[in-house]
């Protein structure tokens, strides 16, 4: 097995709801994987159960072929998942600089090695240099979500889990985000995205799934996704604009 | 004049005291959205761990440490004492029932708090003890006329030290911040790779160990203990909490120090029968015109 992620059959049931209901899916390292679908089908389930914020109730998940079943979320960042949650959840009165210091909190003793990577932040979002005294509540959202992607990447993470990351910002910047996930992932992360822009996740993915009230319904290249006639349907054509 | 600087030092140094209980009510709120109520007696168990080395241990402490060297270190016996009596309530009386909602857990703070009381008592006796004056330094200065002893300056400076070192380690470290972090958002927090469990064990250790500190200062400062003066000690921290703004460490701090000169100011010129009032109308008036405190809201960062 040379798979990144590897999910096997995962059931996450909320009580008597049952969001997800036995999907397997691979994450190869280097990839961006894009998971499409609607509101509510499972897509943040799916990244909460990976980072370990949710229980597995069934199937498993591994990394590295390791089991992340039973794993404390807090444990599994410092392993290599980076999870950037959907609504970007900066800490608002905390400066961006300590919030870009928490993302590498088990490596906080190291100051060289935290400075080297806060650098590192600083060139994909020279903005956030700017602001580094600033708290973060008071940044614009745009900013926002890049300070939660730059927090994300203080761990070092060899798999990067992205929850809308263009959710709610402005065409311009929803650009930049995307051109910002490709450098990352030219630097050797793997990503697993989800997203409602579902053309452009197409366009900078490798592969996608589509995901439908807690199935896996479709997956494939993102080349063949983008000219399936379903995808097009229901994420690239009437139905994602009706959403809107 | 002389009477004003008298009693404004008298103010602050009790002040002091509330303001060292009050930091460990707000930062358990921070963190944990809970009232403990059991807070105040984590100050008493100091107080008595402190009389214990002191006072029925004279022989050893003060021959071998002098009476100042006697002082810190039934501090520090107390704050360990305090800190670790903390963690165990935590565990106990809070933390297998975290899960039924924030309400079974200040229930639960009030039990803790009735049990701890009550053991207190049990253990050293319902009557009221006393630090003796061979155990408490004393030395009258003469500054510009006033008479003061130095022994209120060095409590002072010392509750100030300690009050100094916690807002260098919540505001100034990467752990400060996760503190403070978790506090905002424990779920994200986590994501950081942030053991809330850590953060939880070091906020019960904290807290309780600067409440215990300031046990033993109460102690050698007024020499009368008694094992139910937690709760009025408890319940004025209490306040100058919420007139601070509650969950924030510079509010319990300021908030301490406004109460305690408050108190002393309306004792000196009202009457000293109604200094309790003073302190319990502030928590009224502040509830209604200010519910967030004086930090409250934006400046107010929750720890």
């Amino acid at each position: 097995m040379d798979s990144l992620l590897k999910i096997e059959n995962l059931h996450i049931n909320y009580g008597s709801i049952k969001a997800l209901k036995g999907i397997s899916l691979e994450v190869n390292p280097g990839e961006i994987v894009t998971i499409l679908g609607a509101n509510g089908a499972g897509k943040s389930t799916l990244l909460r159960s990976i980072s370990g914020l949710i229980p597995v109730t069934e199937g498993d998940i591994f990394f590295y072929n390791k089991s992340l079943k039973n794993m404390e979320a807090y444990r599994i960042v410092i392993d290599g998942i980076s999870h950037v949650p959907e609504g970007r959840r900066v800490f608002a009165t905390l400066s961006v600089e300590e919030n870009l210091n928490l993302g590498a909190f088990n490596r906080r003793g190291d100051r060289q090695l935290i400075s080297e990577r806060r650098e590192r932040a600083y060139n994909l979002f020279p903005i956030l240099k700017e602001r580094k005294r600033q708290l973060a509540g008071t940044l614009s959202g745009g900013e926002q979500q890049m300070l939660a992607i730059g927090r994300g990447l203080m761990s070092d993470p060899k798999l990067l889990l992205l929850d809308e990351p263009s959710l709610g910002l402005a065409p311009i910047l929803v650009k930049q985000i995307f051109q910002i996930i490709k450098e990352i992932n030219e630097q050797k992360v793997a990503i697993l995205l989800v997203e409602q822009n579902a053309k452009k996740a197409l366009s900078i993915s490798h592969r996608g799934y589509v995901l439908e009230t807690g199935n896996i319904t479709l997956s494939g290249l993102s080349s063949e996704l983008k000219n399936n006639k379903k995808v097009q349907e229901a994420y690239l054509g009437g139905a994602a604009l009706k959403n809107k | 004049m002389k009477l004003i600087v008298e009693q404004l030092l008298n103010g602050l140094t009790i002040g002091s005291f509330y303001s060292l209980i009050a930091l460990g009510y707000s930062m358990v709120y921070g963190v944990m959205k809970l009232i403990n109520f059991a807070h105040g007696d984590f100050f008493t168990f100091g107080s008595y761990l402190g009389y214990t080395l002191l006072v029925m241990g004279t022989a050893f402490a003060t021959s071998t440490l002098g009476v100042w060297g006697g002082m810190i270190a039934a501090m520090l016996v107390a704050a360990i004492g305090s800190g670790t009596l903390g963690i165990l309530v935590e565990r106990i009386a809070y933390r297998p029932i975290y899960p039924t909602g924030r309400l079974p857990a200040v229930v639960s703070a009030l039990g803790a708090s009735i049990f701890i009381q009550n053991s207190i008592m049990v253990i050293w006796g319902a009557r009221p003890h006393a630090y003796t004056s061979e155990v408490v330094p004393d030395y009258i200065m003469n500054i510009f006329g006033l008479r003061i002893n130095l022994l209120q300056i060095i409590i002072l400076a010392l509750s100030f030290f300690l009050m100094g070192v916690l807002y260098y380690v919540i505001q100034k470290t990467t752990f400060g911040a996760a503190i403070r972090a978790s506090a905002l958002d424990r779920e994200t927090a986590a994501l950081m790779g942030i053991n809330i469990k850590l953060i939880i064990f070091f906020i019960f250790a904290l807290g309780p160990a600067l409440g215990g500190t300031a046990g033993v200062m109460v102690g050698i400062y007024y020499r009368k203990i008694s094992f139910i003066m937690g709760w009025n000690y408890g319940l004025k921290a209490f306040t100058a909490t919420i007139l601070g703004g509650i969950g924030n460490i510079h509010g319990a701090m300021i908030g301490g120090l406004i109460l305690g000169v408050l108190e002393m100011l309306g004792s000196t010129y009202v009457s000293t029968a109604y200094k309790d009032v003073f302190v319990f109308l502030v928590l009224i008036l502040v509830l209604i015109f200010r519910p967030t405190g004086i930090l409250g809201e934006k400046i107010a960062e929750k720890v």
